[in-house]
């Protein structure tokens, strides 16, 4: 069979990766080539460099080495057992390709995740070698993101680490049943393993270099994780806790949500439908609502239903509010910064500024008009120096007033 | 204290050389603010623009600063607030950044009043030009031109909203250090050759390169990436307004994606998708009579005539081939070619009952090539097989048997979701999902493939095999 050119190959495996949610370059260790050797540089912040008719951020070439692959996992599009058409890169290919992209600013580095030919630790051997080359032989300073197979040898692995910026394994079902049934050739105590010695590698690596100012760096941006919604029976309420166990077990920077979609030759085990965008929506809301709000566990699965799921037309956040109006109003010019964050349509940057000016002023509406996005949907929430919403808080159509006008959904 | 000024009347028109000339307007500033002249008596503008209040003073004539009268005072909030606005291109920036000056020095808390309109309107402003240096970043779009030494320089045309080049030229400088590059926009170019940045004035969109190649690599990159399954163009909007995309690439594909992207989806779901919607059938005659009009797969849609399992519908043995061959299709009934010949015998010397059995098959339709007269067996793909194990494990529940003997890969893939290797998994007894039990064996086709010694062996392993179902089978019936 003739050899696809690079741009046929390109499509096929950048199709392929396209399942992939995460495409963060944030977070890393700040890194410049001011000094005219080598090229790139990263910062704190992520930059995307543009973004897809699906919403997402195009931060990184995303791409496979190759979509061949050994395992069968049900949901996967690159299974063995799909009709998909197969391509794979050269390592030098990839380099190449990433170094013309960057130098043209379209991008911020590599998202590099292969199907596994041969074997996993081959597979793995043929990625690090990409990172490496990009790092040492072109002096790459932009970002890595490899996706690591768990399967793999450790001392790969713990490789990867050292030339990455991120590097992430995927549980890819919430539970474990699902992953028996989906994903017969994958373990999740295999995985779990896994993502437990990058977690380790990482802590160690910061704490040498708390000691010796030159100890190498190991994924200096984290570990992440992604988990597919929709293509088991989990529900979000199991999902939410699996996702915080992740993060408290294994400090992960972040655990991705991947609604299921349909995808090309899909396998008869999967179903029928996929689940509204809107719960992936959700989910990452619930997560915010944990990590940045200080919620618990247990407070945002109250948000759910008795069935376990995120109501989809209001935000978690509203959810729980709405079940728990016996602790509102919130008075703006008292209330706690706890109290304040659980406040539907108050971030963090709105609390903060609010607790700044408050120092110097009781905060009338039209203060908090200007501190925050709109007080509509705060009004039923707080009490300012002029401002109590007495019946509001009561009425039982509250949550019809503030749910946004249901729309139907695109191709249902 | 602000105290009015001894000569009332002057108006000072204060000139800035540069829109983002961040250190002139500083300077001035703490002049004015020094002497406290008020803010409704301090003019600003731009050297170049020539504009100027005829009544005032102005201070590029030698105009005398009027005497400092106290100390200025300013954080290093307002420090940084005040180096963003300044490369707004509101005109006013220069009046309203000088008026919170003057605020600061009788208000030491001014900075943290984060609700105070001034601060606010300024806040946005600083936001504004925070978000235009962050779309230069991600926006700009290199071009390679090649320089008369034979050497790549990346060229890129921007037109940013804010006066804001200048003080993006460190972030390029920190990545792209190592190649000539150039960007040019209407008001400033800079230009790196290694050495040294240069400044130059405005230029046009065609003083940049009109293409290169790489771009339609980048094209089908993004289009590849791009999930039709989902669509949000709002967001997308929302980050990459439309005003950049004249001079994104990429954009150029955006309203062909938009309008293909429900065409997609309905394709790779009708590719892809579980055509098994309706209930599973309630009955072993439903799904006969289902089988005949199944086309979930392409062997449903080849013409052949389907052929549903026989037997008791309460057998307690399951027996489960891979397809029909050329005779079963024939005749409609599963194993009555010479495999089904073969298995009758192995079943006969152990001491199984085949019409006992429920004897069935994992695809339920004949795939195979054509050759002459002939019809040649051909394997079921994995994809085709899971399709079909929608109608197997119907039958399954509706049979209930306590065991399942699986003959070849097909057959075991049907019934475990994965393809097993016959090699390592037969003859041991396995527990299925649902309570019952699998055994896992050759195909007697695979006998039938084999000669002399090799077959003897062969069929000798699969009596073995076969062997240890028969105690358990005659023990339940």
């Amino acid at each position: 069979m003739a050899i696809a050119s690079i741009t046929e190959r390109l499509e096929i495996l950048a199709d392929a990766a396209k399942y992939d949610a995460s495409c963060a370059s944030s977070g890393t260790a700040k890194r410049h080539s001011r000094d005219g050797k080598g090229i790139g540089s990263t910062q704190g912040m992520g930059i995307c460099h543009a973004y897809a008719p699906d919403g997402r951020c195009i931060s990184l070439l995303k791409v496979l080495l190759t979509n061949h692959c050994i395992f069968d996992c049900h949901y996967c599009v690159n299974r063995k057992s799909s009709n998909v058409r197969r391509a794979r890169f050269t390592p030098k290919e990839v380099v190449d390709l990433t170094l013309s992209f960057y130098r043209r600013n379209y991008i911020e580095g590599l998202f590099l995740s292969s199907g596994i030919v041969k074997s996993s630790s081959h597979t793995m051997e043929q990625m690090i070698e990409v990172a490496r080359s990009l790092r040492e032989d072109h002096g790459f300073r932009g970002y890595i993101h490899l996706k690591t197979i768990p399967e793999a040898d450790p001392a790969l692995i713990e490789q990867a680490g050292l030339w990455a910026d991120r590097v992430s394994i995927n549980v890819e079902l919430p539970t474990d049943a699902g992953l028996a049934r989906l994903a017969p050739d994958k373990d999740s105590q295999q995985i779990e393993g896994a993502i437990g010695r990058i977690g380790d590698a990482i802590v160690e690596a910061k704490d040498a270099r708390t000691r010796f100012r030159h100890a190498p760096r190991f994924a200096p941006a984290g570990q992440s994780t992604q988990m597919i919604v929709g293509a088991d029976d989990a529900n979000d309420s199991q999902i939410i806790g699996r996702a915080n166990r992740l993060y408290d077990r294994y400090r992960l920077r972040r655990v991705y949500y991947s609604a299921f979609s349909p995808i090309p030759d899909a396998s008869a085990v999967l179903p029928l439908k996929r689940p509204p965008l809107m719960r992936e929506h959700r989910l990452y809301q619930s997560d915010w609502l944990i990590r940045f709000y200080g919620f618990s566990v247990t407070e945002v699965q109250q948000a759910a239903d008795e069935g376990g799921m995120l109501p989809l037309d209001i935000d978690p956040k509203l959810a729980w509010a709405l079940r728990h109006r016996e602790d509102f109003p919130v008075d703006v010019n008292r209330g706690s910064r706890e109290m304040l964050l659980r406040v539907p349509g108050l971030g963090t940057r709105a609390v903060d500024a609010i607790l700044r000016a408050r120092r110097h002023q009781r905060l009338r509406l039209d203060d908090l008009g200007r501190l925050t996005r709109s007080v509509t949907k705060l009004r039923p929430f707080v009490t300012t120096a002029d401002w109590r919403p007495t019946l509001l808080i009561d009425r039982l159509d509250l949550r019809h007033r503030l749910a946004p006008p249901r729309q139907m959904e695109l191709f249902g | 204290m602000n105290r009015p000024l001894a000569r009332a009347a002057d108006v000072y028109s204060l000139l800035l050389d540069r829109p983002d000339d961040f250190e002139g307007w500083r300077e001035q500033a703490r002049a004015m603010a020094a002497a406290c002249v008020p803010p409704e008596r301090v003019t600003w503008s731009l050297a170049a623009e020539g504009e100027r209040d005829l009544f005032a003073q102005s201070s590029d004539e030698g105009m005398a600063l009027p005497p400092a009268r106290r100390a200025v005072r300013a954080n290093a909030a307002f420090l940084r607030l005040a180096g963003s606005v300044i490369l707004h291109r509101d005109p006013a920036r220069f009046a309203l950044l000088y008026r919170l000056l003057w605020r600061l020095q009788d208000d030491r808390q001014l900075m943290d009043k984060t609700s105070d309109p001034d601060l606010h309107r300024l806040g946005l402003m600083a936001g504004q030009v925070r978000r235009d240096i962050h779309k230069m970043r991600a926006f700009v779009r290199f071009r390679v031109a090649v320089e008369a030494d034979g050497r790549d320089r990346y060229v890129a045309w921007f037109e940013p909203d804010h006066h804001i080049v200048r003080a993006n030229a460190d972030f390029f400088l920190n990545r792209f250090a190592s190649q000539r590059w150039s960007i040019l926009t209407p008001e400033l170019c800079l230009h790196w050759d290694g050495g040294e940045l240069l400044e130059a004035g405005g230029a046009d969109p065609k003083d940049a390169p009109r293409e290169d190649a790489t771009e339609d690599l980048w094209q089908r990159y993004y289009a590849s990436i791009f999930n039709p399954a989902r669509l949000k163009v709002a967001m997308m909007v929302k980050e990459m307004p439309r005003r950049y995309w004249k001079n994104l690439p990429e954009a150029r594909l955006i309203p062909d994606l938009i309008a293909g992207a429900q065409a997609r989806e309905v394709a790779m779901v009708a590719q892809g998708s579980d055509p098994f919607s309706r209930a599973p059938p309630a009955t072993l005659a439903e799904i006969a009579e289902g089988i005949v009009a199944c086309r979930a797969c392409p062997i449903g849609c080849n013409g052949t005539r389907a052929v549903a399992g026989e037997g008791p519908d309460d057998a307690r043995l399951m027996i489960v081939g891979e397809q029909p061959g050329d005779s079963e299709e024939r005749e409609g009934r599963p194993f009555v070619g010479p495999a089904g010949a073969v298995l009758d015998h192995h079943l006969n010397d152990v001491g199984i009952d085949r019409s006992r059995a429920r004897v069935t098959n994992a695809v339920k339709h004949f795939k195979f090539e054509p050759r002459g007269k002939r019809r040649l067996h051909q394997s079921p793909t994995a994809g085709e097989i899971d399709h079909c194990r929608w109608w197997l494990d119907a039958e399954r529940r509706l049979v209930r048997p306590n065991l399942v003997l699986a003959l070849g890969a097909s057959a075991g893939r049907a019934l475990l979701g994965r393809t097993p290797s016959i090699a390592k998994e037969r003859g041991t007894l396995t527990t299925l999902p649902d309570g019952s039990h699998l055994l896992l064996t050759a195909h007697p086709s695979y006998l039938l493939r084999l000669d002399g010694e090799a077959r003897a062996k062969e069929e000798q392993r699969f009596r073995d095999d076969l062997a240890q179902l028969a105690p358990l089978v005659a023990g339940r019936f």
